[in-house]
């Protein structure tokens, strides 16, 4: 807190007048297991409620209690929520990882830790401020139990004072996140307090750092992609769920649980329009599914990769039998326990040919909360008019980091059921085959156990347009070969890329899902910085559209940007690209499993565009969390 | 003049009960089962537009192709028609379900989902055509093979047999019967009353394989079975629209009301045994096995409990034809979500 070194000083003192207002990022460093979530959704929301655009992403281990966890906040007046690569403003309570946390900040940065830490003999050119929590908390927290949850709240409150957030909205955020716990509240309410008052007498700022008032947040709501997704379902009318309990995917079924209970309940008979099973495994849930879909029901399951990898040989069935079936895929790193907390876009190939023997999968690609929502209600039509699975490519950052949208819109439009065979469909195609092909799309008509229209036995194995078991090989091409047709259909249906064109650029970026936003910022980097232009195709969907080779063809570097390490969307797209065009792409990868951030894309785009790149320290929670289970 | 077109209660002929041709072995005793069941549903009465035929992998898994043409069916992957069975039965309660597994696809590969199926009281016919051996890829082992029986090659197996009686009436099954496909009388009246029962029925027929299992030395041959079968008592079944009172001297037949107001009768053979005693069910399942034998007949039965799709406290009608009205809440339901997460 006191630098000796004159240089600091006045490094510092040009910092305090050039402030930075509105355009840091905050990071908790604490224990998981220790309430500090509720701490850091307080936090966010205070700056929310400021009018501040802002992000939070978790950095969590797998385990209950006893870990270390990152919380970071980002704020960002320019509307940037992709996470930022820097941390400016670290709140350090974990003795396990303050050292390693203060000794990777960069210079100038600001800290707030727990005092016993002794953290301000590390460093000389970072701004410290030592808080005595275990004393604080006593006087507030007479019940020695609940202190461990209570503390973290008191570093809400030093924020509060130093950063200049408004303490009645913080309050309000904090109402906000207990609800109706009266007695956490007031518990949790004088913490805050005390922490605003430990600040105001023993602290004078001195880091540029600030929160000011704007008005960009007005109306916005902030909400995990998988509660979003939950929500979509819901709106889309799904009746049947299927599901088995694994990170990152869980939350969306249980807040579909939550919602469906509260909106899905006839009012008259107090009975459920919906059944939503805990299956035994993921096979089971994707044949529940596939079940129930045969049968009409809208019907869905969600997981993530282990599951899907389970998911195999069902959705091979899916995709001949020609069942619909919406499953969501929130992506994480790695098979086993191999970081399930963090998060990754590292399914896109087996999810494309997820099965064997010539499957093809429609994946829809959503970036915000708010395409999580929408594209939800898409799945289940396009599962429906294609009868086949649909996979809803999330991941763990868009699934289970809050994320601050514009509320949803009301669907404006009715569901889509696909093609079922009805009478007046009979008497128009006269003759009736579960495989034939009447409009020329590849679609056929399904009839559904019950509805009274011809029966037909479904199955993996050949068979013939009229749905009856056949080995001639004329059938099975026949029928490979209408697949195929299907599936070019669904080309022109999936959800269309996002394209911004820039006419001087010759490069141009590609990428998906939750990569969208540090590609957003590196874009803003590479303009304001070094004056290189860029074009952005933000896809969507799986088969790719027509647009992709024309915006190829438009520029001459395509970097595609995805969160894995094998350019798995590259990949793809090599498989279907003339070879002029595959000549043209270039990669960029990241996959540490923290979500992407723009510096690195940026870095990595200039290095490869031939400039010189000054080499930073790798990402600073790389060696994170060793040795935990 | 012609002879008056035999129909059954809901006016339909036996031809209309009749699926395709087979494709199985001369013999097969799978084809006895399909007989079973297409005299049962004629019977019984039963709207072929209402009934899912659902199976796994196997040859005992083809068989829905040759029973109930006029119905729709789902051959699933291998060992997971449960599941799919699951998931149709929960689109539309309406629906009657008939899986059909062997004993490979039910004791191996599909262990898991049957221990489910078990515990969750679907309503749904779960049959597993029974002989000991996979036929379909040339008669290896399965694992109800009992200890000892000798494959044509020669070898013995020596692992212990899964009972997947006792297993079901381990899990909570709550109508477990055992039958053989040579016992035309006994089948009929328990495929019979499976449809008067609510929940998951679980039958196991032992139907030998008469290309790969039905030599000197299989403990699943027809010569062995019929020699070793232990009829717990005798079964008659007599449907809720039957108006018929069945007579019997106190103490020599015990009668079970079902569910749906129609009776089993189950007279008593030699020993005394009550099928809806689980423990005894499950001591007696273990006694016959001892001695080499087959307990079958109606071995434990629980005629009301609820079913899994009582318990999810479904609605009425069918989730599948719900229309989008009663599916899609109002806009004050997504205004009140947003202003929550305001």
């Amino acid at each position: 807190m006191s630098p000796t070194d004159l240089a600091v000083q006045e490094q510092q003192e040009a910092a305090r007048r050039q402030r930075v207002v509105n355009d840091f990022s905050i990071q908790v460093a604490t224990v998981n297991g220790s309430g500090s979530q509720t701490a850091n959704l307080v936090l966010l929301r205070s700056i929310l409620l400021m009018g501040v655009p802002v992000s939070g992403k978790n950095m969590f281990p797998s385990n209950i209690a006893g870990l270390p966890t990152w919380y970071t906040i980002r704020a960002s007046k320019r509307g940037y929520v992709g996470r930022k690569k820097e941390v400016d403003f670290l709140v350090a309570m974990n003795a396990e990882t303050a050292k390693e946390d203060v000794l990777t900040l960069d210079p100038g940065a600001a800290v707030v830790y727990d005092a016993p830490l002794k953290l301000d003999a590390l460093r000389t050119d970072l701004t410290f401020y030592p808080v005595p929590f275990d004393k604080l908390v006593g006087p507030v927290c007479p019940d020695a139990k609940l202190r461990r949850l209570v503390r973290n709240m008191i570093y809400d409150g030093i924020l509060a004072k130093l950063l200049g957030i408004d303490m009645t909205l913080m309050e309000k955020a904090l109402g906000k996140q207990l609800g109706k716990k009266g007695k956490a509240v007031a518990l949790n309410q004088g913490a805050l307090k005390a922490g605003w008052d430990y600040a105001e007498a023993n602290f004078t700022k001195q880091d540029p750092y600030v929160i000011e008032p704007m008005s960009e947040t007005r109306g916005k709501i902030l909400i995990e992609g998988n509660t979003a997704a939950a929500i979509g379902c819901m709106m889309a009318g799904v009746t049947v769920v299927a599901w088995y309990p694994i990170t990152p995917s869980s939350s969306l079924c249980e807040s579909l649980i939550t919602y469906m209970k509260k909106y899905r309940v006839d009012k008259e008979t107090g009975k459920a329009t919906f059944a939503i099973v805990q299956a035994e495994d993921e096979i089971a849930s994707l044949g529940m599914v596939i079940g129930a879909s045969w049968a009409g029901a809208r019907s869905m399951t969600a997981t993530a990769g282990p599951g899907i990898s389970l998911m195999g040989e069902f959705a091979g069935l899916g995709y001949y039998a020609e069942a619909p079936a919406v499953i969501f895929d929130v992506q994480r790193v790695g098979p086993s326990t191999g970081l399930p907390t963090r998060t990754a876009q590292g399914d896109l190939l087996q999810t494309a040919f997820l099965s064997h023997g010539d499957t093809k999968h429609i994946m829809i690609f959503p970036s915000s909360v708010e395409e999580c929502y929408t594209m939800s209600q898409e799945a289940f039509d396009l599962a429906e008019q294609f009868q086949t699975p649909v996979f809803v490519m999330m991941d763990l950052d868009l699934g289970m980091n809050n994320w601050m949208s514009d509320g949803f819109t009301y669907p404006d439009k009715p569901i889509n059921r696909g093609k079922v065979l009805t009478d007046e469909v009979l008497k128009r195609i006269g003759e009736w085959g579960r495989y034939k092909d009447v409009d020329g799309d590849g679609i056929p008509y399904r009839t559904i156990p019950g509805d009274g229209m011809p029966a037909y036995f479904a199955r993996g194995s050949g068979h013939n347009a009229k749905g009856q078991y056949s080995e001639r090989p004329d059938d099975y091409v026949e029928n490979m070969d209408r697949l195929a047709r299907k599936f070019e259909t669904a080309r022109q249906h999936v959800p269309k890329p996002v394209i911004q064109h820039n006419p001087k650029a010759k490069i141009g970026f590609i990428a998906f899902g939750t990569s969208h936003y540090a590609t957003e910022e590196s874009r803003d980097q590479l303009r304001e910085e070094t004056k290189v232009e860029t074009s952005y195709f933000r896809l969507r969907g799986y088969p790719f559209n027509d647009e992709l080779a024309a915006f190829i063809d438009a520029h001459d570097r395509l970097y595609v940007i995805e969160q894995n390490r094998d350019a798995q969307l590259l990949q793809l797209m090599k498989l279907e690209l003339t070879t002029d065009r595959i000549a043209k792409l270039r990669s960029v990868l990241h996959y540490n499993g923290l979500p992407i951030d723009a510096r690195s894309i940026t870095d990595d785009v200039l290095s490869q565009e031939g400039y010189e790149v000054a080499k930073k320290t790798a990402s600073r929670m790389s060696a994170g969390t060793a040795g935990g289970e | 003049m012609a002879t008056p077109i035999k129909v059954n209660r809901i006016g339909l002929e036996p031809q209309i009960y009749k699926g395709g041709k087979t494709t199985l072995c001369a013999g097969c005793g799978h084809n006895a089962i399909s007989e079973r069941i297409i005299d049962a549903f004629y019977e019984m009465g039963v709207d072929p537009r209402q009934v899912i035929k659902l199976s796994g992998i196997g040859c005992s898994s083809k068989s829905p192709a040759y029973f109930l043409g006029g119905s729709h069916g789902f051959n699933a992957v291998h060992g997971r028609m449960p599941s799919v069975g699951t998931g149709a039965m929960l689109a539309n309660k309406k629906l009657i379900a008939i899986g059909v597994s062997g004993d490979g696809d039910t004791g191996a590969i599909g262990i898991g989902q049957f221990v489910h199926l078990m515990r969750r009281n679907l309503p749904i016919i779960y049959i597993i055509e029974d002989n000991g051996c996979y036929g379909l890829t040339k008669g290896q082992f399965s694992p109800t093979a009992d200890l000892g029986s000798k494959l044509k090659t020669g070898v013995v197996n020596d692992l212990p047999p899964i009972d997947t009686c006792a297993l079901a009436v381990e899990l909570g099954a709550t109508f477990v019967a055992r039958s053989f496909s040579g016992d035309k009388k006994q089948l009929l009246s328990l495929l019979k009353a499976a449809l008067a029962h609510r929940g998951t029925v679980m039958l196991d027929v032992i139907s030998p394989c008469v290309t790969f299992n039905d030599h000197e030395g299989s403990t699943k041959s027809y010569a062995y079975v019929k020699d070793h079968d232990d009829p717990l008592e005798e079964v008659s079944f007599v449907p809720f629209f039957e108006d018929i009172s069945v007579d019997y001297e106190p103490g020599t037949t015990q009668e079970v009301r079902m569910h749906d107001g129609s009776k089993l009768y189950l007279k008593k053979l030699e020993e005394d045994y009550d099928p809806t005693d689980r423990i005894a069910a499950l001591k007696r399942l273990h006694e016959t096995a001892r001695r080499g034998e087959f307990a079958t007949g109606l071995i434990y039965i629980e005629p009301d409990r609820d079913d899994f799709l009582e318990q999810l406290n479904l609605i009425d009608e069918p989730l599948a034809t719900l229309p989008l009205e009663r599916v899609r809440p109002g806009r004050e339901a997504l205004e009140e979500i947003m202003e929550s997460l305001r």
